[in-house]
């Protein structure tokens, strides 16, 4: 199948590329921009008039519920969520029900998202069996059925010697281990950011340092072991540094952050209001700056919609009771592009965190409309105004701060290997 | 991007009390009122009769989440004086246990047509959620939520400093000891910034008294007699004894060395300074039994007041309902 994208703006930040150009599909797989290739006939056109033509998102972080917790959301619903905001790659963490720790599971993840024919899904294999953080999982057997990484996500290891000893093993296989940093003693029955809004307030604080102990031992860690390292949804300033300090001294370690992290702070939790509930922590404002700062110097390389659906019921609670996390991966580009109008962040840099950025962190060949490249792009409209409706929206999930809401700029199609998988209706 | 602007709910269209579930947002003006009012109410209870007919055929609903005898009866003998009819509910022993959650309990509860409901709940931000969920015309009144907000404690607190003091300008006043856990002291803040005292000193180990409190209008001090000196109000807080298991302190003792009210400590302060603690006392672990029942002690005072605040409160929230109720079938009559 041939397919001539005509007339778009194509921005690209993997090949610096921003101009008015055709892009040519054939075979899944783009083979020219510019001018067609000897012999390019018969191509269908799509006509991105108007348009910007930008690689498909690739999203580090998305919960799709399945299997075990389909009353908040389903590998069919949330990859529609996905692909209608423009993401065409996604990763999926391991705490699923049963968790992703054995090849079966995997496989099974994998299977129904090719079935319902939507983003392409990557699922991350736990570190150890049953998340429970004492016996090693067998990782390899889960890297061959699919899995891109491993990881312990947010639970904790038993020591630091089984983390270790899990360290030196994926090392062996050179498998990508992800680091949740957190020091569950430390943030134990927390709820929000530790400061002046949490105490007024009277929430349990979450301190930075339940991020930045953690994170300096794991970095120590990782520097021991050499294995290769990916640090996910940092929160703190301090985070920032310490990682700096250590891609410095020669570390070859990424990282990623929530877009929520980078657009609110805790000043948003004057009214109790459940829907900023969200792990880690909506920080202070200088947090905040700070995590904005890494992404500009590279610290930083890729934003995340860490897209966590949940049913009506788990934000209908006091705000310690309710469950955290927000659903918004159908948003992401447009709410990420928000970020815009403070003027800190340019477009470019913004549009490498959102594609090329998470995949090179992931090793995923995505996120690029470079020649050869698999054809995943997307239509978007930057000049449409809309408003993300609570009764259109498509996951399953009811839980963001940001139904209602205008949005400027609006993803029109998704094109996954060449196929249009969503087109606005 | 600041999102949710603080709605004003607690307040009708008029500005006057519907819900009273924090003194975060009230002004000097409707806390000067709540005083009044109490004032007025104080000196009604020393009269033969005690009951005035202002909530007369309401129904007053006693919602606690968490055990409290003292607070529980305050409110039920200030609605009983208001001439309302007083259910109490201890949840803590049935619904929520069950796995009921608090929406459904509230739910259940708005069915049997009651028109206020007293809360008390562990969680901070309870009273806020369920005025927030409830249906229109049921006022709210926070009995303590988590570590948020004890409006009406705080407000008697206030009354019973006013009838000492007789002001609050140029007042320095002490809150002594786990402020961190204390809903009473971050309410006490509150009315006392916006009263307008002079000062209010935060006194305690790190560990009970983070920093951030600075932020709020408060003067932190590690040091008892630095926290003391020449304050005209003390406030002893009550220590919980699960803070030595959660290695905020090492023992009772030290803490009463360090930080307890004896006579010695309370020569710091002025000569007529008064002493208040918002009950229970735990004698010899913050405050000594000369001190408690001491000439200085106000801490019996404070039990008088809370019915007159209550009932105060109570009177002002039920009026602020049914001005909004009239409003509301008003309009829909014009339709």
């Amino acid at each position: 199948m041939k397919l001539r994208v005509q007339n778009g703006r194509l921005i690209d930040p993997s090949q610096n590329l921003d101009a008015v150009v055709d892009l040519f599909v054939e075979d899944q797989k783009i083979v020219a921009i510019g001018e067609a290739p000897a012999g390019f006939e018969d191509a269908e056109v799509v006509d991105a008039t108007g348009k910007w033509v930008l690689p498909g998102l690739v999203d580090l972080a998305v919960s799709l519920r399945e299997p075990g917790q389909t009353q908040k959301g389903s590998i069919a619903s949330e990859g529609r969520a996905a692909v209608s905001g423009g993401v065409t790659t996604l990763v999926c963490p391991p705490d699923t029900k049963p968790i992703v720790d054995t090849p079966a599971v995997a496989a099974l993840i994998q299977d129904k998202a090719d079935e319902a024919g939507m983003a392409n899904v990557f699922p991350i294999g736990a570190l150890t069996q049953g998340l429970e953080g004492e016996q090693l999982s067998n990782m390899v057997a889960l890297t061959e059925a699919g899995c891109v990484a491993v990881s312990n996500g947010r639970h904790e290891m038993k020591s630091a010697k089984v983390l270790s000893r899990a360290l030196e093993y994926a090392a062996t296989h050179d498998l990508l281990v992800v680091f949740h940093p957190e020091d569950k003693s430390l943030s134990d029955g927390g709820c929000a950011h530790e400061g002046l809004y949490s105490t007024m307030h009277g929430l349990a604080g979450i301190p930075d340092t339940a991020e930045t102990v953690a994170l300096m031992r794991d970095l120590l860690l990782v520097e021991k072991t050499g294995v290769r390292a990916h640090f996910a949804r940092l929160s703190c300033a301090k985070s920032v540094e310490m990682l700096a300090d250590a891609k410095a001294a020669g570390l070859d370690v990424t990282a990623d952050v929530a877009l929520h992290n980078i657009l609110l702070s805790d000043d948003v939790l004057n009214q109790f209001d459940g829907r900023f509930h969200v792990l880690p922590p909506l920080r202070g404002e200088g947090d905040r700056l700070t995590l904005i700062e890494g992404i500009k110097q590279g610290v930083i390389s890729a934003i995340c919609s860490d897209h966590q659906p949940h049913e009506k019921m788990a934000k209908i609670a006091p705000f310690a009771a309710t469950e955290p996390g927000m659903a918004n991966v159908e948003i992401l580009l447009p709410l990420a592009m928000t970020l815009l109008d403070e003027g800190d962040l340019d477009f470019s840099t913004l549009l490498t965190c959102l594609t090329s950025g998470p995949a090179a962190c992931f090793g995923l060949e995505a996120g690029s409309l470079a020649v050869g490249s698999f054809a995943d792009f997307i239509l978007f409209d930057s000049t449409s105004r809309w408003h993300w409706r609570y009764e259109n929206r498509k996951t399953k999930g009811h839980n963001s701060p940001y139904f209602e809401d205008e949005f400027i700029g609006q993803v029109t199609a998704t094109y996954i290997s060449g196929q249009r998988i969503y087109q606005r209706s | 991007m600041m999102r949710s602007e603080p709605r004003a709910l607690q307040l009708n269209d008029d500005g006057q009390l519907k819900h009273f579930l924090t003194l975060d947002g009230l002004d000097k003006t409707i806390l000067t009122e709540i005083l009044d009012r109490a004032d007025s109410f104080l000196t009604m209870g020393e009269q033969s009769v005690k009951k005035v007919p202002l909530l007369r055929g309401r129904t007053v609903v006693n919602l606690f989440f968490e055990n409290s005898t003292r607070t529980r009866t305050t409110f039920e003998l200030a609605a009983k004086r208001l001439s309302a009819d007083v259910i109490n509910l201890n949840i803590e022993t049935s619904a929520t246990s069950k796995g009921e959650s608090l929406l459904d309990t509230l739910q259940n509860l708005q069915a049997m047509q009651s028109d206020m409901f007293v809360v008390r709940h562990s969680d901070s931000g309870a009273a806020h959620f369920i005025a927030e969920h409830c249906t229109p015309n049921v006022a709210i009144i926070n009995a303590g939520d988590g570590r948020h907000a004890h409006p009406t404690q705080a407000m008697l607190d206030m009354l019973t400093i006013r009838r000492h003091k007789g002001q609050f300008e140029g007042l320095k006043v002490a809150i002594v000891g786990d402020i961190l856990h204390s809903r009473v002291a971050r309410s006490q803040l509150q009315a006392l910034t916006t009263l307008g005292v002079d000062e209010v000193r935060l006194v305690g180990p790190k560990t009970l008294v983070p920093s951030f409190f600075s932020e709020m209008g408060a003067k932190i001090c590690h040091d008892l007699e630095a926290g003391l000196k020449d304050v005209d109000v003390v406030v002893m807080l009550r220590l919980q004894k699960e803070r030595m298991k959660g290695a905020l302190l090492p023992s009772e003792s030290e803490f009463y060395r360090l930080y307890g009210l004896t006579e010695e400590s309370l020569s710091w302060a002025k000569p007529d300074a008064i002493v208040m603690h918002p009950g229970p006392i735990n004698r010899g672990v913050e405050i000594s039994s000369e001190v408690a029942d001491g000439d200085h002690s106000v801490i019996l005072n404070q039990v008088t007041n809370g019915i007159a605040v209550r009932m105060a409160v109570m009177s002002m929230a039920m009026s602020g309902q049914l001005q909004k109720a009239e409003t509301d079938q008003g309009s829909e009559g014009e339709k």
